[in-house]
């Protein structure tokens, strides 16, 4: 390999200097360059054999015809044709009837129709290829344009192979931009951490990738530090061991023993089926070993049987625990390594160790983020109830159904609109007036006749609620209806390889504190506000005031209502809009507002921060059950309310009310 | 006034059944019922009424049980629980495991001893094992099958495992003076943790495909389901009518006067002494036992339970019931959870005739949920006395 490093090194330039040349020069040539280049190497190009390649690969580049590194690529993908009686070579593709159309090389055009049998297709084998191969990948890395070397390094990253060490060498040293020399450095180490000859290169590598988070370098180290168990009398020379197996402690002694009998070293132990099988094949006149069938219920009068058998000589011998740790004892059972160097693994495995600290914190960051995401999700799910319920008193279960009914919205939106974006920003206003105008409506003829009886509210609002969904199920089907984030929504922000978010759960964060922002500038900042909360302290006091308690009530209701819209639309780009999407969030706010204290915005806040921080803690413990780890946050909330029945904002004073 | 509840029996120190003429007219009503269905079944009688049909009329009967312990829950009470369908779960799971596991060792029995050998206990177990939980990809007895086998220990369960549960979440929830709304919230929550959690594989419990061939009862596998149906029948109606006298006389002596003062002004109550957590605590687990046992009896006529029926929708269904039905009077919920549910399944069951407007056809399998929510917020708003308050017009147009 090495020895070849220099040749491919010249080609390559040549390769290079040819391309940047040919732009140049193409007016001027005649009309076929190419094939007459080719010409000239006729019997190399025709029957290439991988000794011929570097003269044809030599005379090619003098030659310097445009189109050369097309046709190598097409010549060797098998992909080009000869036809015999001149000697020409044409491209082809398969034309009607299994005929063949040849196109000319030169000029890309369509020549002629052709019978396969009459043209003879060339086919480099697996060495020229290869030699080929690593001469245009050089040729791609050390490519003036930077788009095209970082495209031809992920490729390598995508199939990392022994052969690119080299002309990734030859890049790096050539390679001007500092960031894609880095990206070089790395690969190039990856590359040598598992395929260099000489360990000291190899050692070197590894600990270039020390501290190294990707997932590619973690994939490298885990991939030298594989494993596979064998066993043997000692521990063979020479093996580089991971670790030793002690029958009875970290390996089951039966396990063991079975490995043994699989190597045919031990006889097989008749397990419990076997030891049935083997009965069953010797009733005798209703009796097995002079034992009555009907017996035969218990392990203990089964293996009497099996004895008796064995007595008789019919059957192979009951293997006992002594016998099998007799057995094991005379082997040594092991892991070792695939890599033989242990030097080579050693350095692998103490460079996975450095970067497990560092995965830990990443780890612990991207759950930060992502229960950060979920919190803001929660607390626009809650924040239209924190006004109802926290400020109002009123148990408004149909609030769910008001976050379903401006995702509907949002739908029904952008199925007129079909520009994402402007149909987004149509959708937020729309769905908070048809809302805020529900909510208006519902608080007239039901909720003001109930201000007197809570209990009787939740139930009222419960029976909208049911008709609600139906209405929507009867409207708009059963199946989930897509709300489609516009495409600068769409992507991801990756930070890498262990942390990215979603850029649309960017956006519902920033629409999160929006909301609240604009919250607690209406409740303080005021009029509305002001009255609001005078309604709230003390309906009597503040109508004799001049303030109209009907027509506050009715505002805030409505305003509670028209965010729990916006918050819909902004729910339905990141869940699916169903007739039951609201059902699912109800429980959940009622559960962020009572945690974190009715009648308090900012409670509000560190309630729907401290569920979802709970629920992503929970599920870190076991990532697989997001049912287990809604489950527990329940529970901790039943147990959360005994020791604070006031939330963890609790009001003091004349604001708490009652 | 026969219909009305009676203020304090213990003051006029008159005889339980005279001073409650309800509940004879119940007890009357519910045996000329069942005596009714008897003669018209197929089973046992005429054969008018259809196996379905009576199963149909049982699982009522365990409805109006569970809507009776809802009614002395909310309505005398004043707890609006939004749980006591989980309690009803709960019961129907523990005799629903004994139901599957015992059947499912009967066959399993059956098919290995035509073996020429016959199966060994653990052979039988892990068979039984591997045919229950197969389809939740495990073939393991979970922990909480172990006595699975035995009828006495699942039927104690029913008792035990609503009551505890109850017992303990009454215990958290009323020590810390959690009333009102937020009790119902709390509750609700109780039962949205429960469904979560048996909605997961491996609970053991078979996540969401629950529990099922329920109909089919181990050691009369070879009984007809009009008879097994019968027997349901007599069960849940007998139940009832001992549910109905259990918490007649619980609400009618001077507890129920406590209950229905606590309901009205908690705090006045406690000032006059009274240990009012043990009141509630008392009611809530006496009511959550009797849903378990109301759901023990329903779910094998229904013969399937699986998660969603624990759903927090399920226990908010069972208070509108009772609000319709009439809160603080206990054959206002029986009447509230027969007409709905009765209703609810002749609706959705395909057997009302769809309503041609000639502009819109009704389809009520579309629409009655539509109806029963308006509907449901008519009754709050313009009858908080429900369907039980028309006896009252009833009596007073008398003389």
């Amino acid at each position: 390999m090495l020895r070849l490093m220099p040749r491919i090194a010249t080609l390559c330039a040549c390769l290079i200097a040819l391309i940047l040349v040919v732009p140049l020069r193409a007016s001027a040539q005649i009309e076929t360059p190419l094939q007459d280049a080719l010409q000239t190497v006729q019997p190399l190009v025709a029957s290439p054999s991988r000794a011929t390649v570097p003269d044809m690969l030599a005379a090619l580049i003098v030659a310097d015809a445009p189109g050369t590194v097309a046709f190598l690529r097409a010549w060797s993908d098998r992909e080009v044709y000869e036809r015999p009686e001149d000697g020409l070579f044409f491209f082809a593709r398969e034309g009607a009837d299994r005929a063949l159309v040849l196109i000319d090389i030169d000029t890309g055009e369509e020549i002629g129709v052709t019978s396969s049998r009459e043209v003879n297709q060339i086919r480099p084998n697996a060495g020229v290829r290869r030699e080929v191969g690593a001469a245009l990948v050089q040729f791609e890395l050390m490519n003036p344009d930077p788009a095209r070397r970082i495209a031809a390094l992920e490729s390598i990253a995508r199939s990392p192979d022994a052969e690119q060490a080299e002309a990734l060498e030859i890049a790096l040293e050539a390679e001007q931009d500092s960031a894609i020399a880095l990206r070089m450095q790395r690969l190039l180490d990856l590359l040598n951490a598992r395929f260099a000859t000489e360990t000291a290169t190899r050692v070197d590598a590894i600990e270039g990738l020390r501290g190294d988070i990707s997932t590619e370098a973690r994939r490298a180290l885990n991939q030298i530090l594989q494993t596979r168990s064998d066993f043997g009398e000692t521990l063979p020379e020479g093996t580089n061991v991971a670790r030793v197996r002690v029958p009875g402690d970290d390996m089951a002694l039966i396990a063991a023993y079975a490995v043994l009998a699989d190597a045919g070293l031990v006889p097989e132990r008749p397990g419990r089926n076997a030891i049935r099988d083997v009965l069953r094949a010797n009733v005798v006149d209703g009796t097995v070993g002079g034992i009555p069938v009907h017996q035969l219920d218990t392990d203990e009068a089964r293996r009497a049987a099996y004895l008796a058998l064995q007595e008789a000589g019919t059957v192979a011998p009951l293997v006992t625990t002594a016998d099998m740790e007799a057995a094991v004892a005379q082997y040594v059972f092991y892991d070792a390594y695939l890599e033989a160097d242990p030097a080579v693994t050693g350095a692998a495995r103490d460079a996975l160790d450095s970067t497990r600290t560092r995965i830990s914190v990443w780890q612990f960051l991207g759950i930060s983020i992502d229960a950060l995401s979920l919190a803001s999700i929660f607390f626009l799910a809650a924040i239209g109830l924190a006004i109802t319920f926290g400020v109002m008193r009123v148990i408004n279960m149909a609030h769910g159904e008001f976050i379903m009914m401006g995702a509907y919205t949002g739908y029904v939106v952008q199925t007129v609109i079909p520009n994402y974006t402007t149909s987004l920003v149509i959708a937020l206003p729309l769905a908070f007036a048809v809302t805020f105008a529900a909510g208006v409506l519902m608080e007239r003829l039901v909720i003001r006749h109930l201000y007197t009886r809570p209990l009787e509210t939740l139930l009222a609002t419960f029976g909208i609620s049911i008709a609600l969904q139906q209405l929507a199920k009867n409207i708009f089907g059963t199946q989930a209806r897509p709300l489609t984030a516009p495409d600068w929504l769409a992507g991801a922000i990756q930070v890498n390889d262990i942390v990215s978010v979603a850029s649309i759960r960017v956006a519902i964060f920033v629409m999160a504190i929006g909301f609240l922002l604009m919250l607690l500038y209406i409740l303080n900042r005021t009029r509305l506000g002001l009255e609001v909360r005078a309604v709230t302290q003390n309906p009597g006091m503040a109508a004799s005031m001049g303030i109209n308690p009907d027509r506050i009530n009715m505002l805030t209701f409505g305003l509670g209502s028209g965010i729990a819209g916006v918050a819909g639309v902004a729910i339905g780009l990141v869940a699916q809009v169903t007739s039951e999407m609201g059902a699912n969030y109800i429980v959940q706010s009622f559960m962020t507002v009572v945690v974190g204290g009715v009648g308090s915005v900012f409670g509000t806040l560190a309630g729907a921060t401290l569920i979802g921080f709970l629920q992503k803690g929970i599920e870190w413990f076991n990532p697989a059950n997001t049912l287990a780890a809604q489950t527990f946050m329940v529970l901790f909330i039943i147990l959360f309310i005994q020791f604070r029945p006031k939330g963890i904002v609790a009001l003091k004073g004349r604001a708490a009310g009652d | 006034m026969p219909f009305d509840i009676p203020r304090n029996t213990a003051a006029t120190k008159r005889s339980f059944l005279i001073s409650n003429p309800s509940v004879l007219w119940f007890m009357g009503l519910l045996g000329l019922f069942t005596i009714g269905v008897t003669v018209l079944s197929e089973g046992f009688g005429l054969g008018l009424i259809s196996t379905n049909l009576v199963k149909i009329l049982g699982m009522t009967l365990c409805l109006c049980l569970i809507a009776i312990a809802m009614d002395v829950v909310w309505g005398y009470c004043g707890i609006l629980s939004l749980g006591h369908f989980a309690f009803f779960g709960l019961g129907g799971y523990a005799i629903g495991m004994w139901l599957m596991y015992a059947r499912t060792e009967i066959n399993i029995r059956e098919s290995l001893g035509r073996g020429t050998i016959p199966p060994t206990e653990l052979e039988v177990s892990e068979a039984v094992a591997a045919q229950i939980f197969g389809v939740v990809g495990s073939s393991e007895l979970p922990l909480i099958w172990s006595f699975a086998g035995s009828l006495p220990f699942q039927l104690a369960m029913v008792v035990l495992v609503p009551g505890l549960l109850a017992l303990v979440f009454g215990w958290l929830a009323f020590r810390s003076r959690v009333t009102g709304v937020y009790l119902s919230i709390l509750t609700q929550a109780m039962t949205l943790a429960l469904s979560l959690y048996l909605f997961q594989n491996d609970t053991g419990l078979r996540g969401n495909n629950g529990l099922s061939g329920l109909q089919n009862i181990p050691g009369a596998l070879h009984v007809p389901q009009a008879v097994i149906s019968m027997w349901f029948f007599w069960a849940s109606a007998f139940a009832l009518g001992a549910g109905y006298l259990l918490f007649a006389w619980v609400v009618s002596g001077k507890f129920g006067s406590v209950i229905r003062a606590i309901r009205d002004n908690e705090a006045r109550v406690r000032f006059l002494g009274y240990n009012v957590e043990g009141y509630k605590l008392f009611v809530f687990t006496i009511t959550a036992i009797v849903s378990g046992i109301a759901g023990a009896l329903y779910y094998p006529q229904a013969g399937i339970i699986n998660p969603a029926e624990i759903a927090p929708i399920a226990s908010i269904y069972l208070a509108v019931w009772v609000a319709i039905g009439g809160r603080g009077r206990l054959y206002g919920a029986v009447i509230g959870a027969a007409f709905v549910s009765l209703l609810s399944s002749w609706l959705t069951g395909g057997g009302a005739p769809n309503i041609d407007l000639g502009f819109y056809r009704i389809v009520w399998t579309d629409w009655w949920l539509v109806l029963l929510g308006l509907g449901f917020v008519a009754v709050t708003l313009f009858f908080p006395k429900g369907m039980g308050g028309l006896f009252d017009y009833l009596v007073r147009k008398k003389p």
